[in-house]
């Protein structure tokens, strides 16, 4: 029987990117006093998700030892913020601002729009796993509602159609 | 009569994010000035000019900076652009349009406090803004104004980081950020100690919002007492109110600190689209409890708004028009809390999805008048409870929203339903033109 893919030990991982993750992690940690290598934790974990996808435990646990801290401490970054995935989303991550603000200028009609669109709940993924959706809190666009994250970068003034021909753009 | 602007001057100019653009308009020549100043008489300065915390405290900015012991070193700056409280988009712009401004704010803050060492602590949702302000700093550094020597001119070592977040409103809370920057999830410490005695890795930390810092080179090229002059009272300045919501121009105006609240409704912003009544109005971001419509004519400085009731927060003021249901605005809030929570302490973590559940209950018609009472009792039972003021912020929106649309909620327990049905969120919801910008009058 072989063994199934996904890594449960650091050693598992991707060698090339694991270099990938020191060389990069490298640049990050001149951010900080030397002796403060662990408050790199966040930047750090953002490189690995970037590399890796998601922060599965062996992830974890290279940025924690590369920080010379626990892996608890990975562990509770990892989950207490909302933007790290412990586990495989989408390719594309779209993220729809449904607070006050935002539904006073019909972010909730954007979100009801891509649910029936993506044919998913909140925090659902499509089967082709092109996209996972999820509503979010406040993203600081209350002025330039209805708001909404794609992968990371905002796109404000939105309308149903506008929505439609971002996602439709997306590979 | 022109305005002074100080923050929003060159908004929305082309390439004003640039050092060549900042320079060309003037920039820096504060930090020369005060290298030119002994740190203690800048301190003095601020203190003069009745700056207070633009985050959502209002604690005065010159005060702070005295609270850190004189002996103890390193010491170091916090500057939180965490913005995340619901109705605010402000500080975002600043580094945006400004980001050397917040720079210069930071060098001249540094050298005032002998500080060496200064984050940036920006939300991780704002990847866009994470990019302009490492650019200012990698233009900043090239240019030798930070360093190894402050303006390539006087010995004083000074280095600016950008620590981006990853999601989490609690870690805008100053204690909760430190937690943040030193790689933890951000659980908000007990106080005192307070950051400026026992802060970033033990040492004394002064933590202040990014408006703040972007009017101290203001303050020091024309003064504290000119500063002082343009706000009232014990409330010196100008400030960005966030106007969202149900107006016909929302945006970003930059406005006298005790500027007039309906005034800046009613005609800065043009009042709720197709000639509907104002209903109500948030006046400090969501935290802030509710003001109705019969009580906006107020100063928005924030001792008046606190002996209004409610307070200044972070200037994010949310306009409800009368079509909207306050059952399903409040619902949403609670649901904000509830998510937000970090789940330390009981009072909140428990608290804030019951009372998320109760307004969910309400709102669909499935709630008994007993439910309203017992919303308040919840509500009663966190605030003052907790380690940090979230809890207080879950509590206020719902005491104040059942306190003065008791009516409102009683008839969707009386109708078994919401009398809005769909239109909770108002009868219009369409995108506006924002201003966001230099308002000329």
């Amino acid at each position: 029987m072989t063994k199934t893919p996904p890594a449960a030990e650091v050693e598992d991982l991707p060698r090339e990117k694991v270099e990938r993750f020191d060389r990069e992690l490298a640049e990050v940690l001149k951010r900080y006093p030397s002796d403060r290598k662990a408050s790199a934790m966040i930047p750090a974990l953002r490189v690995g998700q970037e590399i890796f996808g998601h922060l599965s435990a062996p992830v974890q646990r290279l940025a924690a030892e590369r920080l010379g801290t626990s892996p608890s401490r990975a562990e509770e970054v990892a989950t207490f913020y909302l933007m790290f995935h412990t586990r495989p989303i989408g390719r594309h991550l779209v993220e729809v601002c449904t607070n006050v603000s935002c539904c006073l200028s019909g972010g909730e009609r954007i979100f009801e729009h891509l649910r029936g669109k993506l044919g998913v709940p909140n925090g659902g993924t499509t089967a082709d796993g092109k996209f996972t959706l999820r509503e979010v809190e406040c993203l600081a666009a209350c002025g330039t509602a209805p708001a909404m994250l794609v992968d990371e970068e905002m796109y404000e003034r939105l309308t149903v159609a506008e929505v439609d021909r971002i996602l439709g753009s997306l590979e | 009569m022109s305005e002074t602007l100080i923050l929003t001057r060159r908004w929305g100019k082309p390439g004003s994010a640039s050092l060549e653009s900042y320079r060309a308009d003037g920039g820096y020549r504060a930090l020369d000035k005060a290298l030119g100043l002994e740190p203690a008489a800048i301190v003095d300065e601020v203190k003069r000019s009745n700056l207070r915390g633009r985050g959502g405290a209002g604690f005065a900015t010159g005060l702070k900076w005295t609270f850190l012991p004189k002996d103890v070193r390193p010491r170091y700056l916090t500057v939180n652009a965490d913005e995340s409280e619901p109705g605010t988009f402000k500080d975002r712009y600043v580094i945006e349009y400004e980001p050397h401004q917040l720079v210069e704010g930071i060098a001249i803050t540094a050298w005032a406090l002998d500080i060496h060492l200064a984050y940036v602590y920006v939300r991780g949702e704002f990847a866009k803004q994470t990019r302009i302000l490492e650019k200012a700093l990698d233009e900043a550094r090239a240019a030798g104004i930070i360093g190894p020597r402050l303006l390539g001119k006087v010995d004083f070592a000074l280095d600016i980081q950008v620590h981006r977040g990853a999601g989490a409103y609690i870690c805008g809370e100053e204690s909760a950020l430190l937690e943040s920057l030193e790689g933890k999830k951000g659980y908000p410490r007990l106080k005192p100690p307070f950051p400026a005695v026992v802060g970033l890795w033990g040492k004394p930390t002064v933590i202040n919002n990014v408006e703040t810092i972007a009017n101290v080179p203001w303050i020091l090229e024309n003064g504290g007492d000119a500063f002082a002059a343009l706000g009232t009272g014990k409330s010196g300045g100008t400030r960005l109110f966030c106007v969202s919501g149900h107006v016909q121009r929302p945006g970003v105006y930059e406005k006298p600190v005790h500027y007039n609240l309906k005034k800046l409704v009613m005609e800065d912003c043009g009042g709720p689209p197709g000639g509907r009544k104002v209903k109500a109005v948030i006046p400090g971001g969501s935290s802030a409890p509710v003001l109705a419509a019969s009580e906006i004519d107020v100063s928005l400085e924030f001792d008046a708004l606190k002996a209004a009731g409610t307070m200044a927060g972070s200037g994010g003021i949310i306009v409800f028009d009368e079509s909207t249901c306050m059952v399903r605005a409040l619902g949403r809030i609670a649901k904000f809390y509830a998510e937000e929570s970090c789940g330390q302490c009981t009072p909140c973590r428990e608290g804030a999805p019951w009372m998320e559940g109760i307004l969910h209950r309400i709102e669909h018609g499935e709630a008994s008048a007993a439910d309203v009472d017992r919303l308040e009792q919840v509500a009663g039972n966190i605030g003052g409870n907790t380690i940090c003021a979230l809890g207080d912020a879950a509590a206020m929106p719902v005491q104040s929203f059942v306190k003065k649309f008791r009516a409102e909620f009683l008839r969707h327990v009386e109708e078994r339903r919401c009398p809005q049905g769909e239109h909770g969120w108002g009868l219009e919801q369409t995108t506006r033109a924002a201003q966001i910008g230099p308002v000329r009058t």
